[in-house]
């Protein structure tokens, strides 16, 4: 735990009852975020993240282990560390009878923030979340991505540190993600620190400077994502589809790859030379074929496996 | 963790009580109609309707009898629904606790404001129904004035006893158990709408301990201008509704959400 951390945890453990059986959602996580980086937090549903992020917020205590947010301790003194943080819950929680601006006021109170204060900050909160003629508008009137702009606005208000982000762009169309990852790079730049959690490896890779993949409460693997997929994994994949792909997965596939994948009538094929892979293909019929640089998703799929999580 | 500390109380449930004031303020015009009419209804059909088939009880007619019961009644039902249904709504649908608990509150403070809003909310129904009564000539006497000090103690027991089923709830379905199992039975026994007399002795003994007999006893002779013969029972049997239920609800509510 170095100085320069602004959250750090070591050594979590959590575990729930549900009613007879105990089941541990935390099982000995540790980590650390550096001042200024986007740190990624990944996992299947259930992993636990939210749980984690609960847990560094001081919502709800752990049954072992160490926690320190802006420099107090938690949860003994997470309200005092909360002053400095900024959070953007996975689901929307604005309040549907205020406006937009009303919205932004009202939140700022809870931080002990003047009213005249909020009100000068408002402009520009509602202009970095491209929400200005919106500002009297009520909440039901908004699109998906507006409230969510809005919820980003309403985790500024108090000027954080540190910024959790749970999945903030799930359910937006491609282009409220795009600009909502242009924010959080603009609040980076800022540097701010933020800590998200997501299941969309794209959005992983591009905002996170390192990240984590966790799965089962246990840390599974950490770093920057470029070494992560250099670690863990091949540096081309070829998916192969088709009628005869998996009949063709088993025997050729399986010769000219390092490592094969097969997902329903797809075939994916690892290997950090892909020549001898390609030429066979281009002789076969009955596949078609894609290749790519291996990714996050990749990297992800390999360490948490392809069967469905509930 | 804490989940069986006493709460504790400070100044930050301020901010929250005055989210909810300003939320009833854009509804307030509404709200007070409602507030005035309800019971100026009540009053008018039940008291002379009613009123004129019956002789006067304890020496008054029947519409300040029944006024000066029913005020604590309405102060148990708007207290109630205010910390039962919209409490509910911003706990669990609209999840504004979610949001409060992220900025830095506790939630002590959150239930402390959510009990003296739904008060605050039941104040503003009780002062219409003073009016009320007012115009209709019921409860002219300087009495009248400690009644607004205990309305509001009324208000805070039955906010807490609320936020106790709140904290237990699954859904807005479980409020109708409370309302029609707890609280209309509570009614018919504590001398709202007739003396606790009229019930079997056992029953009356029983009846004593309910926070609305308890405030009915209070209420009742004040309004008419008289003194109450044991308030240092009855509110001490207010208090104990209070206090015991405001921390009941305090454990019951971290367990539902500090978990």
């Amino acid at each position: 735990m170095s100085e320069s951390s602004i959250l750090s945890a070591a050594n979590l453990r959590k575990s729930y009852r549900q009613g007879d059986a105990e089941s541990l959602v935390i099982d000995g996580l540790s980590f650390a975020l550096r001042r200024g980086e986007c740190y990624g937090l990944l996992g299947p549903n259930g992993a636990g993240k939210t749980t984690t992020l609960r847990l560094c917020l001081g919502l709800t205590a752990p049954d072992h282990g160490e926690i320190i947010l802006a420099g107090h301790p938690i949860p003994m003194d997470a309200r005092a560390a909360r002053v400095r943080v900024g959070v953007v819950p996975q689901g929307d929680n604005l309040d549907p009878d205020f406006t937009v601006a009303e919205n932004l006021l009202v939140f700022g109170r809870y931080f002990g923030i003047k009213d005249a204060e909020s009100k000068a900050r408002i402009p520009s909160l509602l202009e970095f979340s491209n929400l200005t003629a919106k500002k009297d508008a009520r909440i039901g009137e908004l699109s998906g991505g507006m409230r969510r702009r809005l919820t980003l606005a309403r985790a500024l208000v108090n000027d954080p540190d540190l910024i959790f982000m749970d999945e903030p762009t799930t359910g937006l169309d491609p282009q409220a993600r795009h600009m909502i990852w242009e924010r959080l790079k603009t609040l980076l730049s800022q540097g701010k620190t933020i800590f998200l959690t997501t299941h969309f490896m794209d959005e992983a890779e591009r905002l996170c400077d390192r990240l984590a993949v966790i799965d089962h409460g246990k840390m599974i693997a950490e770093g920057t994502p470029r070494d992560l997929i250099g670690q863990h994994i091949e540096a081309e994949v070829v998916e192969v589809y088709g009628e005869n792909a998996r009949a063709w997965g088993e025997v050729e596939g399986r010769k000219n790859s390092a490592r094969i994948e097969v997902s329903g009538e797809t075939v994916f094929c690892y290997t950090d030379d892909s020549k001898s892979l390609l030429d066979v293909l281009h002789t076969t019929q009955g596949v078609r074929y894609l290749h790519r640089p291996a990714n996050l998703e990749d990297l992800f799929l390999k360490l948490t496996g392809r069967e469905m999580r509930d | 963790m804490t989940t069986y500390a006493l709460p504790k109380f400070s100044l930050r449930f301020y901010p929250i009580w005055q989210r909810n004031f300003l939320v009833w303020k854009k509804l307030a015009v509404a709200s007070v109609l409602g507030n005035i009419a309800e019971p100026l209804i009540t009053l008018v059909a039940f008291g002379y309707g009613l009123g004129r088939l019956l002789p006067q009880i304890d020496g008054v007619p029947y519409i300040q009898y029944l006024a000066s019961g029913s005020i604590c009644m309405s102060i148990m039902m708007a207290s109630s629904f205010e910390a039962l249904y919209s409490a509910f709504s911003r706990m669990h649908v609209q999840k504004t606790w979610d949001a409060l608990l992220n900025a830095p509150l506790a939630l002590d403070d959150v239930i402390f404001a959510e009990m003296l809003w739904a008060a605050t909310k039941a104040m503003f129904s009780g002062i219409a129904i003073l009016g009320v009564m007012f115009m209709l000539g019921i409860g002219l006497h300087p009495h009248t004035l400690l009644v607004l000090p205990l309305l509001f103690l009324i208000g805070i027991t039955f906010a807490s006893l609320g936020l106790v089923v709140n904290a237990l709830a699954k859904g807005y379905d479980f409020f109708t158990y409370y309302f029609t199992l707890v609280q209309t039975p509570m009614i018919f026994m504590s001398g709202v709408y007739y003396p606790m007399e009229q019930l079997p002795p056992w029953l009356q003994t029983f009846s004593h301990f309910l926070p609305l007999s308890a405030a009915v006893r209070l209420a009742r002779p004040l309004i008419l201008g008289n003194w109450p013969s044991t308030p240092l029972f009855s509110i001490f049997i207010l208090v104990v509704y209070c206090v015991g239920g405001f921390y009941v609800a305090t454990i019951l509510t971290r367990r539902r959400l500090l978990k």
